[in-house]
């Protein structure tokens, strides 16, 4: 197999992550309640699952990746619920604002997204990694995706190294003590657990990453 | 579980219908869902709340003349989103402005300041103020908070009065904090809750154990201990009440100089001798009201020893937890303003005086 770079994020590659993360969001939703009923309350699946299905339904024809995500971001703050709906709201929105009417994105293009969208949840939650929230698998997966980008434009490399920073930040919340949302209110009972949200974020990156690579191939 | 529901996804939209049906002053609006006065906000500033559903009567029992202008109930135990208070917002301004009282859960302070986000590019001026009166939790840089319990209730209802009497924003702002501070509240269950989604209930409590420093979504308190009489489970409550020290954090508010939320210190009130409050003994949905006066009569009794007078109460059910039994206390400190607000007449399904 010749490896080709990937240099530019399509239209239909976001529709295809939008479809793939409701597919994994619905494939992993008992996990991830499963994930929430000890520090949590035992909704973070549904309310995933829900909003992701109402996001596909909605998600407009046509090629412009701002509107899409978007879109996106407003089924997800009206369907979700609970902190989570504009939590990952707030990612969409945040990060696509500087994406209206483009087609595609170009790694530059991405890496801003994803910075902006950290940003966007860490002002809207007032909270920062290592707190055992979603920004731990989000924040090295931000930070993961601008380096190995820089190495050489790969986008897939790029969102392969992202999705990886994002599942080790996933794993690192399960020694932390929540110091954010309803886990912080069990003090140091809420050690020991794996953060559902971190754990939904992984799952939305790995996704992104796996329909860029399928359509490289 | 054992609960009069027809199927468990519908709880919320088949109350809505029945509190609509019940309550003429009322309008019902549905997808998306709230409830508002039926007659129109005329030049003054409107008061809105919302939470999870499961606290009835709050926060739609609390809608009416003199209280809550518009209420935007979530799924049970879950916050309501923000296109519920963006209309019902539109729906309720009366050209003042919008002053939404929320209870301090991660999810209802982002939703609502999302809302407030979204009416403000409509061109209408929204303050939110957090209720976190749960003196339970000491700790504010490591958790999210202190909770919203029954200040919550006194704030709807003086600032529902204060809007009437013709507030303007900023002055209503101001004032819904300083009930905020005013207001001390503590929780204690006897049994756990059973939300109908999930049907099994949200955490395990034996026969012969309390939880005390609970909130309101069924969630564990601050410690688990043998059950106690009446006396001293009241005694538990009221005394970390009155010895909480001065509490001060850091509550994200809407800055209109700088166009952007920012973190304001604030500190409580200590309850001092010589103190005049507003009582409320809540239940919180399961426990006898004779129960409920039991802890009253300990209650007066603990308050007059420290030269603390109540002069107004409220016993029964009005922050809760479905099913859960057990109680709540909340001590707001008056003054003048706050009391001649708290007596100002009022109709709503679920507190009504002097008209």
């Amino acid at each position: 197999m010749t490896e080709t770079l990937t240099t530019a994020v399509t239209a239909p590659m976001v529709r295809a992550w939008i479809e793939r993360s409701a597919k994994v969001l619905a494939d992993n939703r008992a996990y991830l309640t499963e994930l929430d009923a000890p520090i949590g309350d035992s909704d973070h699946g549904n309310n995933m699952d829900r909003g992701f299905k109402a996001a596909l339904e909605k998600l407009p024809e046509g090629d412009d990746i701002g509107a899409m995500l978007k879109s996106v971001a407003m089924s997800l703050i009206s369907k979700v619920g609970g902190a989570a709906g504009p939590l990952y709201g707030t990612m969409f929105l945040d990060g696509a604002k500087p994406l209206a009417g483009k087609t595609s994105l170009s790694a530059d293009e991405l890496a801003q997204f994803f910075d902006d969208a950290v940003a966007g949840v860490m002002k809207r939650g007032r909270s920062d990694v290592e707190m055992k929230t979603m920004l731990d698998a989000l924040a090295p997966a931000a930070r993961a995706f601008r380096e190995e980008a820089a190495k050489g434009s790969d986008i897939r490399a790029a969102l392969k190294a992202a999705a990886e920073a994002a599942r080790q930040g996933m794993e690192a919340t399960i020694p932390m003590q929540a110091q954010r949302g309803r886990a912080s209110y069990l003090g140091e009972r809420s050690i020991g657990h794996q953060d559902p949200g971190a754990t939904s974020s992984h799952l939305i990156l790995q996704a992104f990453s796996d329909v860029v690579e399928e359509a490289a191939q | 579980m054992k609960k009069l529901v027809n199927n468990a996804e519908d709880v919320t939209v088949e109350q809505l219908k029945g509190f609509g049906l019940a309550h003429d002053e009322i309008d019902v609006h549905f997808d998306p869902n709230y409830v508002c006065v039926a007659a129109p906000v005329q030049d003054r500033v409107a008061v809105v709340s919302g939470g999870g559903s499961g606290h009835e009567p709050l926060h739609g029992g609390y809608v009416g003349l003199g209280m809550l202008d518009a209420a935007c109930p979530g799924q049970v135990f879950t916050s309501p989103t923000p296109d519920q208070m963006f209309e019902a917002g539109k729906a309720v301004h009366g050209g003042r402005g919008i002053l939404q009282i929320v209870k301090n859960y991660t999810g209802d302070v982002m939703n609502f300041q999302m809302a407030a986000d979204m009416l403000r590019d409509e061109g209408i001026e929204v303050r939110n103020i957090i209720i976190d009166d749960d003196v339970a939790l000491k700790d504010s840089l490591y958790t999210a908070g202190r909770r919203g319990l029954g200040t919550t209730v006194i704030a709807e209802k003086v600032c529902g009065a204060a809007s009437l009497e013709g507030y303007d924003l900023d002055r209503l702002a101001a004032l819904c904090k300083k009930v905020n501070i005013h207001g001390k509240s503590m929780g204690m269950a006897l049994t756990s809750c059973t939300t109908p989604q999930n049907g099994t209930p949200s955490f395990e409590l034996p026969e012969d154990e309390m939880e005390i420093g609970i909130g309101i979504h069924g969630e564990p308190g601050i410690l688990r201990d043998k059950i106690r009489s009446a006396d001293e489970v009241t005694e538990i409550l009221t005394d970390r009440i009155l010895d909480d020290e001065a509490y001060t954090r850091n509550l994200s508010e809407w800055d209109p100089a700088k166009g952007d939320w920012t973190d304001v210190e604030v500190t409580d009130i200590t309850l001092q001798k010589g103190d005049e409050v507003i009582a409320i003994v809540n239940g919180m949905g399961g426990t006898p009201l004779s129960e409920l006066y039991t802890v009253y009569a300990k209650l007066a009794d603990l308050t007059a020893r420290r030269g603390i007078r109540i002069v107004r109460s409220l016993v029964g059910n009005y922050i809760t937890s479905l099913e859960m039994a057990g109680v709540s206390i909340t001590l707001v400190k008056t003054d003048e303003e706050i009391l001649r607000l708290y007596d100002a007449p009022v109709k709503t399904p679920a507190l009504r005086w002097g008209m």
